[in-house]
């Protein structure tokens, strides 16, 4: 279960393609979310955005997470990707790749990774565009609580 | 953990930016939680109610202890994916 924080853009349909090879003829179900950067928030055009991370303590929480769904879901892999660093839009930022003999729980497990990965693990984004820069203060809300 | 070793001490993305410092470093004796290592480090800034916490990058609460040679982190709510 692979979970890696790269400073290195994603390269996330090549990365699940790699990864789900050896899941081709025991999985039925392929269930992915990639999360790219917009060129707009609230309204404000950005430019470009930093994303820090707590070097270790973000590594272990990614890894936490992708063993923590294989406990709660039926599933067989997970692969977990972020982007840290300086990113413009259309980088991707996020990849989660889930594979499972059948879609219910690849589907689940692929939103509940990415709601808790947004409200867990140690990760900022600082905007900048043309009305200056600011931290962003909170996520927008998903579907899973 | 000895108490002849420092606490490290690191802030991260708005509390880097006021605190005015991304790391220091704490005499192990002026600090047995969380929260005194805020108010040893930052006396004259009230930390942030929203303000995350870790020891030796495990969350932690304010009244968390402390002791010297542990690795303590302040951060804001988290905003990644």
């Amino acid at each position: 279960m692979p979970t890696i924080i790269s400073d290195a853009p994603l390269t996330a349909w090549q990365a699940l393609a790699e990864h789900g090879k050896p899941h081709a003829a025991s999985c039925g179900a392929a269930v992915s979310f990639v999360g790219v950067m917009r060129d707009s928030n609230n309204g404000r055009k950005i430019d470009k955005m930093f994303l820090e991370h707590y070097p270790g303590m973000t590594d272990q929480a990614l890894a936490d997470l992708a063993t923590a769904a294989k406990a709660e879901y039926d599933i067989a892999d997970v692969l977990l990707l972020h982007r840290v660093g300086e990113v413009r839009p259309g980088d991707e930022l996020v990849v989660i790749g889930v594979w499972s003999p059948h879609r219910a729980a690849a589907f689940s497990a692929c939103e509940w990774l990415i709601e808790q990965l947004k409200h867990r693990v140690p990760l900022w984004k600082k905007e900048f565009g043309p009305d200056g820069e600011n931290w962003v203060v909170a996520n927008t809300p998903g579907r899973v609580k | 953990m000895s108490n002849s070793q420092p606490i490290e001490v690191l802030f991260f993305a708005s509390l880097c930016e006021q605190t005015g410092r991304d790391s220091a470093t704490l005499d192990a004796s002026l600090a047995a939680t969380v929260a005194d290592v805020w108010q040893q480090l930052c006396p004259t800034l009230d930390m942030p109610v929203n303000t995350l916490m870790a020891v030796n990058q495990i969350n932690a609460k304010a009244d968390s202890a402390v002791a010297g040679g542990d690795e303590v982190a302040f951060f804001p709510p988290v905003t990644g994916g």
